[in-house]
């Protein structure tokens, strides 16, 4: 399979401050790739050398086959890009902004009204279609976005960040269009500060911190890297703490962690690990609050990396943020 | 959610030119909804040349003594009329300075279209303004006293000529707004230019009130031509004025001409290309 984007030692300095400093990515054919990291790791900057908006200092980057340095124009007839401040004008309408965006594109008048109106359904802003969309919510702007990046159907997509600021509907509902793209085919570069957003979406993830790749993988193999799962067992009465570690202890793998009510161990073998927990726990009449398998989250892998917190995985002034990260990964009974 | 069954064929490839001038019409299009959608912005666009004419008319005409048997209202139309649409090129630079802080203009970056349509587009939207402003210039004359007194071709090559010179001024503009970094900032600069252009020129006050240095270059300045050129074409010179003694005020539609391509040779290629330095940043 061929490699769609490809970009080598990418380097971008402004003044000082070094935004790349050396990045490698490269993403194959159908596949998703996210770039994922805090604020000010350079990954808004890598998408725009990547979108010709930028010209790197140092490196290489080609775009199916196509040079973004010495043919940036051939470059922009292959992607789409779709930032976190939505490219919309916001006099015109929904209708106006796509058609506009579709004759920039050399289509005919007629072809890029009719695109347009297929676009605005697609994304169901049909609606909202004829109003200056200005009017319109955050997540249905960045829907228009989405959508002036597909007027041309481009081979390759470059989403800088696409739900950054929205609220949980929105954002299911962005994810939704996304998976829905990339069924369709597409190549998809993907940034993201939202650590389930990668995990969701990407068929590889890119770690980026101060410039440069720090990791890669599936999110399954940077998970592993910071220690397996682990069942988690909450007891209803202190003096069972005991019979929990008990429980733990015949599945784990080294050992069993006790603080206060709570038991922890690391296991192999996830659900079945769970099972046996649950069963033990049964059949020694111990109440538990709560029963888990928990999975390190990509937070959690972050902070091994860089031996930081990732801040942003809980930016303020977005409270939808908060707690979505862990909801998704762990599977527990509540008793 | 509809299948992708109708995949486009890939744009027609286009020369650089046609390009350029297609693709700058769409954007002025867009530009021209922004003042169907948002018309105060036009609304105080027109007031103020209507305010220069009442002022100008009102205010010093009592006191400016125009030589020769003409009335300084009359006198004052051609001048106020080259002062306002020097003035609305400021509207230009500040469009400019506009789109470069929108979300928009990646947009825009991110096609594959003419690198210098969001120029084109601009300049060539901002004319309409400047029909606009002398349509409602001419009629606020016509009710103070000012009068066309050559025929129709000759009234029409006046403001044609006016056109063609807001449209070069329109492009230095550009360029200012191109560079500096806000609106804000972009009113003051262009002042800057301005002020200086149509205050040391004939267009306020006869230009033998000026004298030494100051003269000639009020002879020179391209306002002063296309002031000159536009009393000439309405007439609204007078017998018994002392004779022009420099050569621009004698041909003052072929020099402001010169100075319209002029200005276009060198502005258009040092704008076009300080729009790709801006967006590479």
């Amino acid at each position: 399979m061929a490699d769609m984007i490809q970009a080598r030692g990418l380097v971008k300095r402004y003044k000082e401050v070094e935004a790349l400093s050396g990045l490698d990515l490269t993403v194959p054919e159908g596949k998703v790739l996210a770039l994922l990291g805090p604020n000010g790791a350079g990954k808004t900057t890598a998408v725009r050398c990547l979108a010709t908006l930028l010209t790197p200092d140092e490196g290489t980057a080609v775009i199916a086959g196509v040079d973004v340095l010495a043919d940036p124009q051939g470059v922009r007839r292959l992607i789409g890009l779709s930032g976190q401040y939505a490219a919309v004008d916001e006099h015109l309408t929904g209708f106006e902004n796509l058609t506009m965006v579709g004759r920039l594109y050399g289509f005919p008048k007629a072809r890029a009204r009719s695109r347009a109106r297929e676009l605005l359904e697609r994304f169901d802003l049909a609606d909202a279609g004829d109003r200056p969309s200005k009017t319109y919510s955050g997540g249905m702007r960045r829907r228009l976005d989405l959508a002036g990046a597909l007027v041309a159907e481009p081979p390759v997509l470059i989403l800088d960040e696409p739900t950054t600021g929205l609220d949980v509907r929105s954002r299911q509902q962005m994810w939704d269009v996304i998976k829905e793209l990339v069924s369709g085919g597409a190549t998809l570069l993907l940034t993201t500060q939202y650590l389930e957003e990668a995990d969701r979406l990407a068929d590889d993830i890119v770690v980026i911190d101060h410039g440069r790749a720090i990791a890669q993988g599936t999110a399954d193999e940077l998970k592993s890297q910071t220690g397996g799962e682990r069942v988690e067992v909450v007891v209803a009465d202190l003096a069972h703490v005991d019979g929990a570690r008990r429980a733990l202890a015949a599945v784990a793998v080294g050992e069993v962690q006790v603080e206060d009510r709570t038991a922890t161990a690391a296991v192999t073998g996830g659900a079945g690990a769970l099972r046996a927990v649950l069963a033990d726990l049964e059949r020694d009449g111990i109440d538990v609050l709560d029963v888990g398998l928990r999975r390190p989250t990509l937070d959690d892998v972050f902070l091994s990396l860089t031996g930081h917190a990732s801040e942003t995985g809980k930016p303020s002034g977005d409270p939808s943020e908060a707690g979505t990260d862990t909801t998704d990964t762990t599977t527990g009974v509540t008793a | 959610m509809t299948d992708q069954t109708t995949r486009p064929a890939p744009p027609v490839p286009r020369s650089a030119a046609a390009q350029a001038l297609t693709d700058g019409w769409v954007v002025a299009q867009r530009n021209l909804i922004k003042i169907k959608r948002v018309p105060e912005v036009l609304v105080f666009v027109l007031i103020s040349p209507i305010m220069f004419v009442l002022l100008f008319a009102f205010v010093f005409g009592a006191a400016i003594d125009v030589p020769g048997d003409v009335d300084y209202k009359e006198f004052l139309i051609g001048g106020i009329f080259a002062q306002t649409v020097v003035f609305g090129a400021t509207f230009t630079g500040a469009g400019l300075a506009e789109d470069m802080q929108k979300g928009i203009i990646d947009r825009f970056r991110s096609l594959p279209m003419s690198r210098a349509a969001v120029l084109v587009g601009r300049t060539t939207s901002d004319v309409v303004y400047n029909v606009l402003s002398l349509i409602i210039m001419a009629l606020t004359g016509l009710l103070v006293g000012w009068r066309v007194r050559e025929g129709v071709v000759d009234m029409l090559a006046g403001f044609l000529l006016l056109l063609v010179f807001a449209y070069a001024i329109s492009w230095v503009m550009a360029l200012i707004g191109l560079i500096v970094p806000s609106v804000e900032v972009i009113n003051n600069a262009s002042f800057i230019v301005i002020m200086p252009l149509t205050f040391v020129s004939n267009a306020f006050v006869p230009q033998e009130s000026f004298s030494g240095v100051l003269r000639t270059i009020v002879d020179w300045n391209p306002v002063s031509t296309l002031t000159q050129a536009c009393r000439e074409l309405f007439g609204n010179i007078g017998p018994g004025l002392p004779d022009q003694t420099a050569w621009p005020m004698q041909h003052p539609v072929v020099y402001t001409l010169g100075w319209v391509v002029l200005i276009l040779v060198v502005f258009v290629p040092l704008s076009v290309r300080q729009y790709g330095r801006a967006t590479s940043k």
